[in-house]
């Protein structure tokens, strides 16, 4: 199959899973709002995608560090880019379903503090890369603290909440464990996450695509960086 | 050759730590201000806290949480200086030259935790003093436990971090770029330091096992920290 053939099927993909979530999910007891359950299938397979994206611009940040090519630089930015934008996202989705079921969207339980921070780090790490106009310095110190927050990142969004003696209100354990999902959702969950995962590889590759080109304006003498 | 600052011989390398702590603390001294300017920081944030207070009584937690967020005020203005003024009297690259890194990395970093045991010991006192009391029998050993291990958490990002940042170039926002990377990476520190502070406080308040869960956080906040800026820090300091 072509790449358009692809791109085509991924766009057919996400309807048909945009679709089966509002219409085909079933409402669940239990929540305040029996329908808000369907924001599972949007909220969780953002995080997935967007941790999937972190580690790759963490990978690439640490080989960056070995081999000293601007190439791995710029797939490092892209990917925090994109991990960004699918954390946003992530919680974004995750406030709407707050504000639904414990009428606050905020709350400061342990895993929204945590994404906050880890939105925070990201936010810091395009804050370093526009404070250096010289292209290896810049990615020099990018890259360190990507890897400095990949070693936090799982600290802070993993281990601290998930830890015995917190408290949190974020439901535990729903994703894998055998009862948690009822068939109609683990469907249509799997398929939203197979779908945002291909919606964030995809918009990864273009992003370094045009990355690489602005790299070698930039390398040539032409202003502007990334 | 054992008395090449770059071999890996143990005498030379605690040499080349010790001569740049030293170097830190003599050029600290010349300038008299410095280390002064940053305490004084500290005692006016304190005091800017304490005084638009007044009379309120406040929860002890709310007081830890005041606490600590003075100390930070205080670590963000001064703790980025070894690294910055090394590369504004550009001695960096000879520095590079005479040390290995992990040997500039632990001077400058036991510089740092010097600068905010200077800053703990004239702050947490006079916290203390000023505020309006929210102490119940408070548990001194492990109010200073708290504020010895915070404080080297606080020190430690915050040297690691002005190593990533001091030759970014655009040099006024440095400042601003400091605080902006740094908290981040302190805000576990914080909520732990914090959480523990409290416990220290007000022992008797305080959820069972909340002081030993917050420690256990703090020391292994620390532990990962100094190891990542260990780890990280050669491939910052070196241009290959």
């Amino acid at each position: 199959m072509s790449k358009t053939g692809l791109k085509i099927a991924l766009f057919v993909w996400m309807e048909a899973v945009i679709f089966g979530a509002f219409t085909f999910l079933p409402p669940v007891p239990g929540f305040r709002v029996p329908a808000l359950a369907k924001i599972m299938v949007f909220h969780v397979p953002n995080a997935m995608s967007a941790t999937v994206i972190s580690l790759a611009a963490a990978f690439y940040a640490i080989r960056f560090l070995f081999r000293r090519n601007l190439l791995d630089d710029v797939k490092s930015a892209a990917g925090a880019s994109i991990a960004l934008l699918f954390w946003i996202l992530t919680t974004v989705t995750g406030m709407v379903f707050a504000q639904v079921q414990w009428g606050q969207a905020w709350n400061w339980d342990p895993k929204q503090s945590a994404i906050f921070m880890l939105l925070l780090i990201y936010l810091a790490y395009f804050a370093i890369r526009a404070a250096f106009s010289d292209a290896q310095k810049r990615a020099t110190a990018a890259a360190a603290w990507m890897v400095f927050a990949a070693l936090t990142i799982p600290l802070l969004t993993y281990v601290l909440p998930n830890a015995p003696g917190m408290m949190s209100l974020h439901p535990k354990q729903v994703v894998f464990s055998v009862g948690g999902m009822g068939p109609q959702y683990r469907m249509i969950f799997w398929g939203a996450t197979a779908g945002f995962m291909g919606i964030a590889v995809w918009m990864f590759r273009l992003h370094v695509r045009i990355d690489e080109m602005k790299l070698s304006g930039e390398l040539a003498g032409l202003s502007g960086g990334l | 050759m054992a008395d090449d600052p770059q071999s890996i011989d143990a005498r030379t390398w605690f040499r080349a730590a010790a001569a740049v702590l030293v170097k830190e603390a003599r050029v600290e001294g010349r300038s008299r201000l410095a280390l002064g300017a940053t305490v004084l920081f500290s005692v006016c944030a304190l005091t800017a806290v304490a005084y638009t207070i007044g009379e309120t009584h406040l929860d002890a937690s709310v007081q830890a949480a005041l606490l600590w967020v003075v100390l930070l005020f205080a670590a963000m203005s001064g703790l980025a200086r070894p690294f910055v003024r090394e590369e504004e009297m550009q001695t960096a690259d000879y520095l590079r030259l005479y040390a290995r890194p992990s040997a500039v990395l632990t001077g400058k970093l036991l510089f740092n935790a010097g600068v905010m045991l200077v800053i703990e010991v004239v702050t947490a006192p006079l916290f203390f003093i000023v505020m309006p009391s929210g102490m119940v029998r408070p548990d001194v050993g492990l109010l200073t436990a708290v504020l010895a291990l915070g404080g080297l958490g606080l020190a430690s990002t915050s040297t690691f971090v002005a190593a990533m940042i001091a030759q970014a170039s655009a040099a006024g926002s440095r400042g601003a770029l400091f605080f902006v990377v740094a908290f981040p990476a302190l805000a576990p520190l914080l909520m732990a330091s914090t959480h523990a502070t409290f416990a220290a406080m007000a022992p008797v308040l305080s959820p069972p096992g909340y002081a030993a869960n917050s420690m256990v956080v703090i020391a292994s906040y620390d532990a990962i920290v100094i190891a990542a800026g260990y780890l990280l820090f050669g491939s910052v300091w070196s241009e290959t």
